[in-house]
């Protein structure tokens, strides 16, 4: 299953090139960038988190008094405290790193929705992925967003505004809008953490074992960047994407949906420390996206997904593995923010869902056709099209400011 | 997938390609492919004559700034349909023996203008013989324009003939001295810088005509070396036949064939070649006069050459497993292979030097080049991001991928991460 996605004219790569500001040795990591057009002057932005980011850690419900005993080395300080959480009203809490989001929920304008979940209860990353961007629990020709672009009235459907930052389109925008595919001529480099992997790998190899480990520490990596504890090394990627996202989106010409993403949240083992990297990186990129878009900040939504969460309980490498309930974070000027939206579900005995997760009790689709419904005026039939067999995740309603 | 059959495929072949069936005999399956014409040689491609052609075409238009180089032209062509069949081929263990014999006969691009005849001369003097004699192969590399070129032959004459006493030419012994050294007897056998230079006047005269037609291999009387020469105790007259007779014998020398089997074998089975395994390579070839037919089978039926694969791929086998794993539909824009093995340290018919590409692990475990190989698998996978790593990785090496990497592809947060931890894993750089 390959989808070939479009060349653009070259002609128009200089002036995108110009617009995203990015120079030609940029290296992009796991963070990408796709845009489609749409009609109207409302935005749409959705960040996948690839990966599955532990939603306990990223908005931590400190006030659950079982927390503490299910996963000791994961805890942070309480707020106040140096280095503390964040607080969200009492009961639950920003991680640190997201101090950007923080003022942005001072501010009204940031809504985190905890213990949310896709429809699906698998827990292998690429079928939770594929799911979460075709917006069903199988495949399909098209994704999501793409949708909701294809049903918009009067899309004009130009491919001068639609087109992708990375090798490859996101699943989420695949599909019968147009949208093309812009690669930075650079030689990608992974991530840390995965020639961290990759070393782990090698390290019994007579041969290339010794290449690997020497080559890394050529390269600058110290043992403490491939443990973690290091900030990831293209740790400006995403936040650059993000500031050339809002100002593309910011032009009266421009697009209107954007899908981003940025990986590094699959934190099997020294989580407290492999966290804080990809969390600032989210907080400082949702920051540059807002001063990006300036004035249009207060047509923007901006939807923060991830595939599933992780378990509670810590594993026995000082991280998580793969669960089901996280959390997602709708942000924007016209957000009705500054409070956590849940049904928390609680985190006692019984309460877990298969006694290891957190039990979803919102619905990730729901959540979205509610803020496509309020913000797009997509209606019934449009949202059933968007999120086929979705009859009962019904959309939420008042997540956008009337 | 058997293991004998995954061997069969990688330590043998080019790597699986996609899902294409598997042989149910691997042994007959590799003995089959040697059976018959080379089918590489029914696609028609440029001769030793369009590429001299081309030769003395840029010679004349060298002043000229305007138009492609025809060399270059003709180059590109050739090595796109090369790289095309080494991608696609069917018969992968013969393909993996001509790369073995052009690389034992290396002709390198290092010399600008062999560029115009590097592939035919594989085409013409290294595929009709791989499986056939060795002495045949030997005579059709000496003879044949490129490596005339390449090792200086044609400027070679000798001191006392009609051309060197008139135009003060002299000798050249560089294809006399690699001739003995690489391709044949090597050191081994005990010869002195005497019989090099002697080898070397058997051979003035052999030749290259670039500039009139017909263009080709010409025997230049007027720059053969008169009298007797004396080469390893034996004594050779002047012309043209008492070269070829030299070439039948030293092709059929114990020491040549030693050099052979060693090769064979360290190509094949392992870094340090079994001792055992060598010796029988060996006989076969002494037995059957040089049959390369014989010996390649024989590799194929040592119990060494069926033990767990320690060599390590080449950049180029390695480029080339990954691109045959994924099988990429033609609808996909193929990747520039040619940039991709310079990128990674072995661009195509450039060996820096005249004994050719390193045959070793240490030679090319180097660790910027390991990671350069992680680096582009990375990025690779960034264009194939939609396949089934599990898939992928199961249909290429089968029993072979261990379940360290296929934990660690599970646990991968992204499918693109786990192509790249497949395509990167230490079996996967084994052959």
């Amino acid at each position: 299953m390959i989808h070939s996605s479009m060349r653009l004219p070259s002609l128009a790569l200089s002036r995108r090139q110009a617009l995203l500001g990015l120079a030609t040795s940029f290296t992009l990591g796991r963070a990408s960038l796709a845009l489609a057009a749409a009609p109207g002057d409302r935005r749409f932005v959705v960040v996948i988190l690839r990966g599955a980011l532990d939603g306990l850690s990223a908005v931590v419900p400190y006030g659950d008094k079982a927390l503490a005993a299910l996963r000791p080395e994961l805890m942070m300080g309480q707020p106040g405290a140096a280095e503390g959480l964040l607080d969200l009203g009492g009961f639950y809490g920003l991680h640190p790193a997201l101090s950007g989001l923080h003022a942005m929920y001072a501010a009204g304008e940031l809504l985190p929705v905890h213990a949310v979940a896709g429809p699906y209860r698998i827990r292998s990353h690429f079928e939770a992925q594929d799911y979460l961007e075709y917006g069903a629990d199988h495949a399909m020709s098209s994704g999501w967003l793409n949708r909701v672009a294809a049903l918009m009235p009067q899309t004009k459907g130009t491919t001068d505004t639609a087109f992708s930052v990375g090798a490859v389109v996101p699943l989420l925008l695949r599909g019968p809008q147009p949208v093309g595919s812009w690669l930075p001529k650079t030689f990608a480099q992974p991530e840390p953490d995965l020639y961290a992997r990759l070393a782990a790998l090698h390290r019994s190899d007579p041969v290339t074992g010794p290449a690997v480990a020497e080559g890394l520490k050529e390269r600058g990596f110290s043992k403490a960047t491939l443990a973690g504890s290091d900030e990831p090394a293209n740790k400006y990627a995403f936040q650059a994407l993000c500031s050339s996202a809002g100002k593309l989106l910011a032009a009266k010409d421009g697009p209107r949906l954007a899908a981003l993403e940025i990986g590094g949240w699959d934190t099997h083992a020294g989580q407290k420390n492999r966290l804080a990297g990809p969390l600032k990186q989210l907080d400082e990129g949702m920051v540059a996206l807002k001063t990006a878009l300036g004035d249009q900040w207060g047509k923007t939504v901006v939807l923060v997904m991830t595939e599933f969460g992780r378990t509670v309980h810590a594993n026995g490498t000082g991280g998580t593995d793969h669960g089901t309930g996280s959390v997602a974070f709708v942000l924007g000027g016209g957000v009705a923010g500054g409070r956590v939206q849940a049904n928390w579900p609680g985190l006692g005995p019984g309460n877990l869902f298969e006694n290891r997760d957190l039990q979803p009790t919102a619905d990730l689709r729901a959540v979205t056709k509610g803020l496509l419904a309020q913000h797009f005026g997509l209606d019934q039939a449009a949202l059933a099209r968007v999120f086929p067999e979705s009859e009962r995740a019904a959309g939420v309603s008042g997540l956008l400011r009337a | 997938m058997e293991t004998r059959t995954a061997h069969a495929l990688i330590r043998f072949g080019l790597g699986r390609k996609g899902a294409e069936p598997l042989p149910a005999d691997p042994q007959a399956w590799l003995a089959q492919q040697l059976e018959g014409p080379d089918p590489a040689l029914r696609v028609a491609g440029a001769t030793t004559e369009d590429g001299l052609l081309a030769i003395r075409e840029q010679r004349a238009r060298r002043q000229e700034k305007e138009g492609a180089n025809p060399v270059r032209v003709l180059y590109r062509a050739e090595q796109a349909k090369y790289v095309a069949n080494l991608l696609s081929t069917d018969v992968p263990f013969r393909e993996r023996l001509v790369t073995f014999w052009a690389n034992h006969f290396t002709v390198s691009l290092k010399r600008g203008e062999c560029a115009a005849t590097a592939h035919a001369f594989i085409r013409e003097a290294i595929r009709p013989h791989v499986t056939g004699r060795f002495g045949d192969m030997v005579l059709a590399v000496m003879r044949h324009p490129a490596m005339l070129m390449y090792l200086d032959n044609a400027a070679s004459f000798g001191p006392d003939s009609y051309v060197g006493t008139r135009q003060r030419k002299g000798l050249n012994e560089n294809l006399a001295r690699e001739c003995l050294e690489l391709h044949t007897v090597t050191p081994a056998s005990g010869y002195t810088q005497a019989d090099v230079t002697a080898f070397a006047k058997v051979i003035t005269g052999w030749s290259i005509e670039i500039g009139k037609d017909p263009v080709g291999y010409v025997y230049r009387r007027f720059a053969q070396q008169p009298g007797d020469k004396v080469v390893m105790g034996r004594t050779y007259g002047e012309g043209e036949q008492a070269g070829v007779a030299l070439l039948a014998w030293l092709s059929q020398h114990p020491s040549t064939y030693r050099n052979l089997a060693t090769k064979l074998v360290r190509h094949f089975v392992a870094d340090t070649p079994p001792e055992g395994a060598v010796r029988r390579v060996e006989a076969v070839l002494a037995r059957t006069g040089g049959d390369l037919k014989a010996a390649s089978l024989e590799i194929t039926r040592l119990p060494e050459a069926w033990t767990p694969l320690t060599k390590l791929r080449s950049p180029n086998d390695y480029i080339l497993a990954v691109l045959r794993a994924v099988d990429l539909p033609a609808d996909k824009r193929p990747p520039d292979v040619p940039g991709l093995m310079a990128g990674l340290g072995q661009p195509l018919l450039t060996a820096p030097l005249p004994n050719g590409w390193p045959d070793t692990a240490t030679e090319w475990a180097g660790s910027e080049a390991m990671l350069r190989r992680i680096d582009w698998a990375y990025g690779f996978t960034g264009r194939v991001a939609a396949l089934d790593p599990d898939e992928v990785g199961r249909l290429a090496l089968g029993p072979l991928l261990s379940q360290a990497t296929l934990t660690q592809m599970q646990r991968a947060g992204s499918r693109r991460d786990a192509m790249t931890l497949l395509l990167a894993s230490p079996e996967f750089q084994r052959r």
